[in-house]
């Protein structure tokens, strides 16, 4: 076996990453309310509760709105920024890619505090749609860096080839570039949905009284009685997560493997 | 084409940040904003120490966290990136990943379920007698608020240490050891200086998020834990003292500039001076 | 009328000057190349052609019309990409058919005019493989398939051939040849291989720097170069400082060492005349004097300094008695022949009339 000491490092590693996930269902299926050792005995309860709660429902559905208009807006964004980074050459490149990068690693707090200041001033009232503005913020980023992969590997040849076959720009693009892409945009959207699932930060801020599920958690936290539901809830939450990134890295391997290239492996 | 994602960038990140250093100026008197600018808001961040000891403890801790960060995924990256088969480093990145992309709130949670006086490692040790009393310096402190950054920014350290690993020639080494180096001076001479732009970029998105970071240091922090964003928290939403808030915010902003600048300028000069 | 003609043709890449007054013609049905070193500017002319590149000064027409205002995509023109561009997501067949989208053909028209495009290049039966599928030379045979199914007047093919391997490029460049034989379409190749230029091509271009350098037949090009850059970029080539003087009617090239050559009136250009020169001369115009061979025209005597050897040929430097830097002259190897080594004396024996003449160094 290769690597000996650090494969064992590596499992380690892993062990320490995935511990807090593991322990969710352990907790979600125990019936005791407090959350530690030992364990009581096994129970569904707590999920056959979690229909039952209206609040929650309702901060599902904000949330869910939130991240399909937040997947799709960002993803546009994405691909108009991507074409343009991998096909033109336009003045103040560098700086306005950094623009649009930024919020990757601006910290959220500055973020939300930011857009709040504003939404404020101007009068915007709080709710889905000052969410869905500052979550389009922090999502198009990843979209542009899962993206740029996707445009950036397109041999600019190809569409030269198209159009020498006659084609226009408009149905190069169609017939071309997007079945090219389309595995990135279907990537860029998943997780693009993802991020504004789970962003809690700048929900919180800028939500007002339209909880999302995020924000809704924010607050079971405070209720020890609660816990028991909120692991149910997370661990549903997990199992989404991955059945959406598990799509999303599928979806990326054939857009790979459909323009012949070699996998790199990895988002971003 | 990209005046669209640009424009929403200046509306909603340029203006906004503009914004708050300009709130930052003004000043909170009861229920009105005063808009006079002055500089009352830093004259008070600067005479307060509990400011001065919240900034100076989120720096601390932003850069522990980082180093502990980037210090224990540079082993993963290399793992993955040399004695991982070709066909499986896609899956194990995939392996990596995924706990980033499960709900931030939960998964910090869980860290003081873990950490508690009746957590899971506790009763843990306790049950195979390693111990015989809960252990109580790991939560409600700042080795809690560490430890449970280090693991939720732990995918943000090995990627891009891993993609700058995947690009180094593997012919570079080779010729390195033909060249007489030793496996260990070849990986100090060859592997680790062309991995230094991972290393950086781990070392930033690292660093700048973690310095805001809100959640953590409210769930297992503990009174001792708190953290700059809890205050601007605190400022814009309990005190309703937005410019306050602003003030902070920007602080911590160019106090982040000013480390991430300062990081970064020092890496470029020590790298110049090895060549 | 030629098919295309580019008539004061300038390209600047920013300051960078990189095609500079080209004027040519090309006649319809002509195998036709741009040969030049990288960077000389063969693929942005290509690239003008195909309307991909907008000149800065100067006209191109194709078929008598204006291409100022016409769009790649409406040019009579269609190109074989360097890097073929086989759309990875289609198969073979919709690679091949792609451009008849717009055409008023039925379906099974289409199918037709695939299957034989396919077939014309030998990839009958190829047409539902994954375009990824697919080596090197069947890469480039579909390209060449998809670029001709449109019949264009003229073809564009930029450095076709460089991405196969030597078996392979071989095999292909008489393929190509034949291919253009027999659909009698205009092709314009680009290539810095001058061995494969001179083997397809009825005429060829040679561009130095955005410039045309000499425009030619291949033997004109390899017989009669109109510079020392030509002559060096194609083939190889003896490069000897001497005098030219006039003898009467005749001019006679005088090279120490050598003596006195007379020099074929119709190597000379115009403007040539007495004076310091740089006489060319090609390795196969001279031979060493073997054992109980006879010499024909003037010989001198030398010494071996090196040899190359090829196979076929040995590559010989000679220096000559009297001489100052060696002469390469090559021998076919014949099994009487023996292989010299260095050190080795011998004679040297000129073509009457190889030289060709150049303004000195
Ligand atoms: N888009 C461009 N922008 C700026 N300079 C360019 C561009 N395209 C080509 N050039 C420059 O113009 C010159 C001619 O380029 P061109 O591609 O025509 O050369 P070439 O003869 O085809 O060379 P090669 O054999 O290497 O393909 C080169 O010096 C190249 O650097
Ligand atoms: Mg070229």
């Amino acid at each position: 076996m290769r690597g000996g000491g650090l494969r064992i490092y590596a499992v380690i590693y892993l062990v320490f990453l995935y511990l807090p996930i593991l322990l969710l269902p352990v907790f979600a299926f125990n019936s005791s309310t407090i959350i530690a050792f030992p364990l009581a005995s096994f129970t569904t309860e707590w999920f056959a509760e979690l229909p039952r709660v209206p609040a929650l429902r309702d901060a599902l559905w904000v949330s869910l709105k939130i991240a399909v208009l937040t997947a799709l807006v960002s993803t546009l964004l994405g691909v108009c920024a991507a074409r343009a980074a991998a096909r033109y050459r336009f003045a103040f490149k560098g700086t306005i890619m950094g623009l649009i990068m930024l919020p990757l690693v601006l910290p959220e707090i500055i973020v939300a505090v930011s857009l709040l200041v504003v939404f404020l001033q101007i009068g915007l009232p709080l709710g889905s749609l000052t969410v869905v503005l500052g979550h389009v913020l922090i999502c198009t980023p990843f979209c542009v860096a899962i993206l740029n992969g996707a445009f950036q590997s397109l041999d600019i040849s190809l569409e030269e080839a198209a159009i020498d076959l006659g084609e226009t720009g408009w149905s190069t693009f169609r017939l071309i570039i997007l079945p090219l892409v389309m595995p990135g945009i279907i990537s860029s959207l998943l997780i693009a949905f993802t991020i504004s699932m789970d962003e809690f930060i700048i929900a919180f801020f800028l939500s007002g009284s339209e909880a999302t599920l995020p924000v809704y958690l924010w607050g079971q936290l405070r209720f020890p009685q609660r816990l028991p539901v909120v692991m149910a809830l997370g661990t549903l939450l997990v199992l989404a997560s991955v059945v959406l990134l598990t799509i999303a890295e599928v979806a990326r391997r054939r857009g790979v493997a459909r323009r012949g290239q070699q996998d790199n492996g990895g988002f971003l | 084409m990209v005046s669209a994602p640009f424009l929403y960038a200046v509306l909603l990140l340029a203006v906004p940040v503009a914004a708050i250093v300009m709130f930052s100026f003004w000043s909170q008197s009861y229920l009105d904003l005063d808009t006079t600018l002055t500089l009352k808001n830093y004259r008070e961040a600067a005479a307060d120490p509990i400011y001065g000891q919240l900034l100076a403890r989120s720096l601390w801790i932003s850069l522990v966290v980082t180093v502990i960060t980037v210090v224990t995924a540079f082993p993963i990256a290399y793992f993955i990136s040399f004695h991982v088969a070709p066909g499986h480093k896609s899956l194990w990145i995939f392996l990596v990943t995924i706990p980033f992309w499960t709900s931030y709130l939960i998964r910090v949670f869980l860290w003081k379920v873990i950490l508690g006086y009746n957590g899971v490692l506790n009763s843990g040790l306790l049950g195979i007698g390693v111990i015989d009393a809960p252990l109580t310096f790991i939560l409600y402190n700042l080795n809690a608020v560490v430890i449970t950054l280090a693991h939720a920014f732990a995918p943000f350290a090995i990627l891009p240490i891993f993609v700058s690993l995947e690009r180094i020639d593997r012919s570079l080494l080779e010729a390195a050891l033909d060249l007489g180096e030793t496996k260990v001076s070849a990986f100090l001479r060859v592997t680790l200086p062309l991995a230094m732009p991972g290393i950086v970029a781990a070392v930033l998105i690292v660093f700048i998020p973690t310095i805001g970071d809100y959640v953590t240091p409210r769930l297992v922090g503990g009174p001792g834990g708190l953290m700059i964003a809890n205050m601007i928290q605190t400022q814009f939403l309990k005190l309703n003292n937005a410019p306050m808030g602003a003030a902070l915010a920007v602080i911590a902003m160019i106090m982040v500039t000013v480390v991430a600048t300062a990081f970064v300028l020092l890496n470029r000069r020590f790298l110049k001076g090895r060549s | 009328m030629a098919l295309i003609s580019l008539s004061g043709i300038d390209k600047y890449y920013g300051t960078y000057h990189a095609l500079r007054d080209i004027s040519l013609e090309i006649e319809g049905g002509e195998f036709f190349s741009l040969l030049g070193p990288s960077g000389c500017g063969k693929t942005t002319l290509l690239r003008t052609i195909a309307g991909f590149e907008t000149p800065d000064k100067g006209v191109l027409t194709i078929d008598g019309r204006d291409m100022a205002r016409v769009s790649a995509n409406r040019r009579p023109t269609n190109m074989v990409f360097q890097s073929y561009a086989i759309f990875p997501h289609l198969t073979v067949a919709q690679n091949v058919g792609f451009g008849l989208r717009r055409s008023d053909l039925t379906k099974a028209e289409k199918a037709r005019e695939v299957g034989a495009a396919l077939e014309m290049v030998g990839l009958g039966g190829y047409g539902a493989r994954a375009a990824h599928a697919l080596s090197g030379g069947q890469r480039q045979r579909v390209a060449l398939a998809r670029a001709l199914i449109l019949k264009p007047k003229v073809l564009l093919l930029d450095e076709p051939l460089s991405a196969l391997d030597k078996k392979m490029r071989e095999q292909m460049q008489s393929e190509l040849r034949q291919l253009q034989r027999q659909v009698g379409i205009t092709f314009v190749l680009v290539t810095h291989d001058q061995e494969e230029a001179l083997i397809m091509s009825d005429r060829i271009a040679v561009m130095f720097e955005g410039e045309i350098a000499q425009l030619a037949t291949p033997q004109d090009l390899y017989l009669r170069p109109n510079s020392r850059r030509v002559g060096e970029f194609i083939g190889m080539m003896n490069l000897i400082p001497g005098r030219m003087d006039r003898d009467g009617s005749q001019m006679i090239g005088d090279i120490p060492g050598l003596g006195r050559l007379p020099i074929v009136p119709d190597l000379l250009t115009d403007g040539q005349g007495p004076g310091d020169c740089t006489f060319g001369i090609r390795p196969e115009s001279m031979s060493l004097v073997f054992n109980g061979e006879l010499p024909t025209g003037k010989f001198v005597d030398g010494t071996v300094v090196e040899r190359a050897y090829y196979g076929d040929m040995t590559y010989y430097e000679v220096l000559l008695d009297g001489g100052t830097a060696p002469v390469t002259c090559s021998m076919k190897n014949l099994v009487s022949r023996p292989v010299l080594d260095a050190g080795a004396r011998t004679r040297l024996a000129w073509e009457p009339g190889a030289l060709i003449v150049f303004d000195a160094a």
